[in-house]
């Protein structure tokens, strides 16, 4: 290498590095500092905790004085069912778009993908209006139906592609069977799709966990919160307990880091796959 | 073109073929239809009814588009929240975007290391909710804890530090800027995803002749990676004119300091949900998300029919 190239190549790695000191910096500090005792949180904000500084006051707190646990189990309970419901039937439209030929399957595929463009939020007047007579306001199960119907589209859009890629000798092999078309499905494509499934995660599955919008409009008590709308009421509240407020912005932080890095080659590999050009 | 279907499933009785459309399609169609076609349907019809405190609701036409436009008391704050969202969007469009394009060129750079790394740290703030990112910038740029006024004063520029998210003349782009940081991960990965996928051939051949990787870049890359940034320009430009978590959580319904951060996402909340000032008003507010959802279909539509064609052109 000459030294020009080691020059520029070194050049290189400090403009990354320094955009990614900007990019993990504010979640570090905030994650560090709530961790701190208060005069620490001012005094040396920079500093990491160290025997004399190191306090969970402000977790207390966060756990005495919010619901955070019922939170935590409300986020799951819909990102996961929401997930589920997503994967099932968006992988049983698309596998249908694909491999049969009907009249009206264009216009079809045009119906169901006016949802990847236009943001469902638009109709939050009608579909409140649908989940007071139907008696859902305030449940989980408002939250679990829309965000359905918000991440299909997509679902259906990135779950076509990648069932295009499965050979077809697969499925006549097992049509000349005699196999029926739902166990074709179910036991010959579903397994299949399986590395689909952190593309369409981070395209449907992400935004739902991370939502606030029909968390805020749909669910009114405690007892329906999920992580971002209890955590932003708690922090509307606390705003001048610097512990308790750091507290809970690291608690809503960490769970979706470490999941992140766990699995971050997966995801980071569907994002960039040939799914979405 | 898709390749051609199996002979067996063209045959198959057309009895058999409706049950299991019916069967595997059914489900996604029903749910789909039912709450996200139908209530945006239903709030655009809402939007031309008007309603009386009593609750009864009668037909009214375009009156309510004629308030929002043309009474002071509506169209003032909407032209300003449009103004502000045009701000936001165009905040994003030339520092996140080009910002975006430029890490997209630096890791798709033959030889750098620790490509996966770089890219899992920057595409981390992006996984986060809108509402944790927007609380902590928030106290990092308070004047009561002072990091940001700190990190200043270190290297000389501590004269510069102002409570940006509080001034009226900086709140928008602070906030605008703190979702550039957000979100700059999903151009830099579309992008280089796309870079990748550029043959290895042409790169070499540019080599071959000469050209170095800044030439490279932005004579060959660059053009041939367009139709990707102009798909992230509408999805940005969709996002933008959507946005709200983040205003609302730094800023609250209404959008202070006086209403220089109201975008059209928190003017819309307000009018349907009302808040100190107003009551909520179901009417107006389907009329905004109307006006909202005919200006995303703009946007849409410019791309579709400007952006995508012409690209098209120049590709063949």
């Amino acid at each position: 290498m000459t030294t020009d190239q080691r020059a520029r190549s070194i050049g290189v790695h400090l403009v990354l590095i320094a955009y990614s000191l900007l990019a993990v910096g504010p979640i570090l500090l905030v994650v560090m500092n709530s961790f701190k005792v208060r005069s620490a949180i001012f005094g040396s904000p920079l500093a990491p905790p160290d025997a004399s500084t190191f306090s969970l006051v402000g977790y207390e707190k966060v756990f005495r004085s919010s619901h955070i646990l019922t939170y935590y189990s409300n986020s799951l309970i819909v990102t996961l069912v929401s997930m589920a419901l997503v994967l099932l039937f968006g992988a049983m439209a698309a596998w249908a778009l694909t491999e049969y030929r009907f009249r009206g399957s264009t216009a079809l595929a045009l119906f169901l993908s006016i949802g990847i463009m236009v943001p469902i939020r638009l109709g939050s007047v009608a579909i409140l209006n649908m989940m007071r007579s139907a008696g859902l306001n305030d449940t989980l199960t408002a939250l679990v139906l829309v965000y359905v119907a918000q991440g299909l589209p997509m679902s259906i859009f990135i779950l076509s592609e990648f069932i295009q890629q499965i050979p077809k000798d697969l499925r006549d092999a097992a049509r000349c069977d005699g196999v029926p078309e739902t166990r074709i499905f179910f036991e010959v494509v579903a397994p299949l799709l399986r590395p689909a499934i952190a593309t369409v995660a981070v395209f449907t599955i992400v935004p739902i966990w991370n939502d606030l919008w029909f968390p805020l409009i749909l669910t009114s008590s405690d007892s329906t919160h999920t992580v971002t709308l209890g955590v932003q009421q708690f922090l509307g509240q606390y705003i001048t307990d610097w512990n308790s407020v750091l507290a809970a912005l690291s608690m809503a932080i960490l769970p979706v880091v470490v999941i992140y890095v766990i699995l971050s080659r997966q995801l980071i590999a569907g994002l960039t796959s040939g799914a979405v050009k | 073109m898709p390749e051609p279907l199996s002979n067996i499933t063209v045959q198959m009785p057309r009895a058999k073929l409706a049950g299991l459309l019916l069967f595997f399609l059914g489900p996604a169609v029903a749910i789909y239809s039912l709450f996200s076609i139908y209530p945006l349907v239903a709030t655009m019809a809402l939007s031309t009814y008007t309603s009386d405190p009593s609750g009864a609701r009668s037909f009214v036409g375009l009156a309510n588009f004629e308030t929002l436009l043309g009474d002071a008391l509506w169209s003032k704050p909407f032209w300003n929240a449009l103004g502000n969202n045009l701000i936001f969007f165009a905040v994003h469009m030339c520092v996140q975007n080009p910002i975006g394009i430029a890490l997209a060129g630096l890791l798709s750079l033959p030889g750098v290391r620790l490509k996966g790394f770089y890219r899992t740290v920057m595409f981390l703030p992006t996984m986060l909710s809108v509402v944790i990112v927007g609380f902590s910038w928030n106290l990092i740029l308070s004047p009561l804890w002072g990091v940001a006024a700190g990190a200043l004063k270190a290297v000389g520029l501590g004269s510069l530090f102002a409570p940006w998210l509080g001034l009226e003349s900086s709140a928008l782009v602070t906030l605008s800027l703190m979702s550039v940081w957000q979100f700059v991960g999903i151009p830099m990965m579309l992008i280089y995803a796309a870079l990748l996928n550029i043959p290895e051939e042409l790169i070499d051949a540019a080599r071959v002749d000469g050209l170095g990787q800044f030439r490279i870049f932005f004579h060959i890359k660059l053009p041939l990676v367009l139709p990707t940034i102009s798909l992230v320009s509408v999805l940005t430009f969709v996002a933008n004119f959507n946005a709200f978590d983040l205003i609302y959580s730094v800023k609250g319904a209404l959008a202070g300091p006086n209403f220089t951060t109201d975008i059209l996402g928190t003017f819309f909340y307000r009018t349907f949900f009302g808040n100190q000032l107003q009551l909520g008003n179901p009417t107006m507010g389907a009329a905004v998300a109307t006006v909202m959802f005919f200006i995303i279909l703009l946007g849409l539509c410019l791309y579709l029919f400007l952006v995508q064609r012409r690209i098209r052109r120049y590709a063949f």
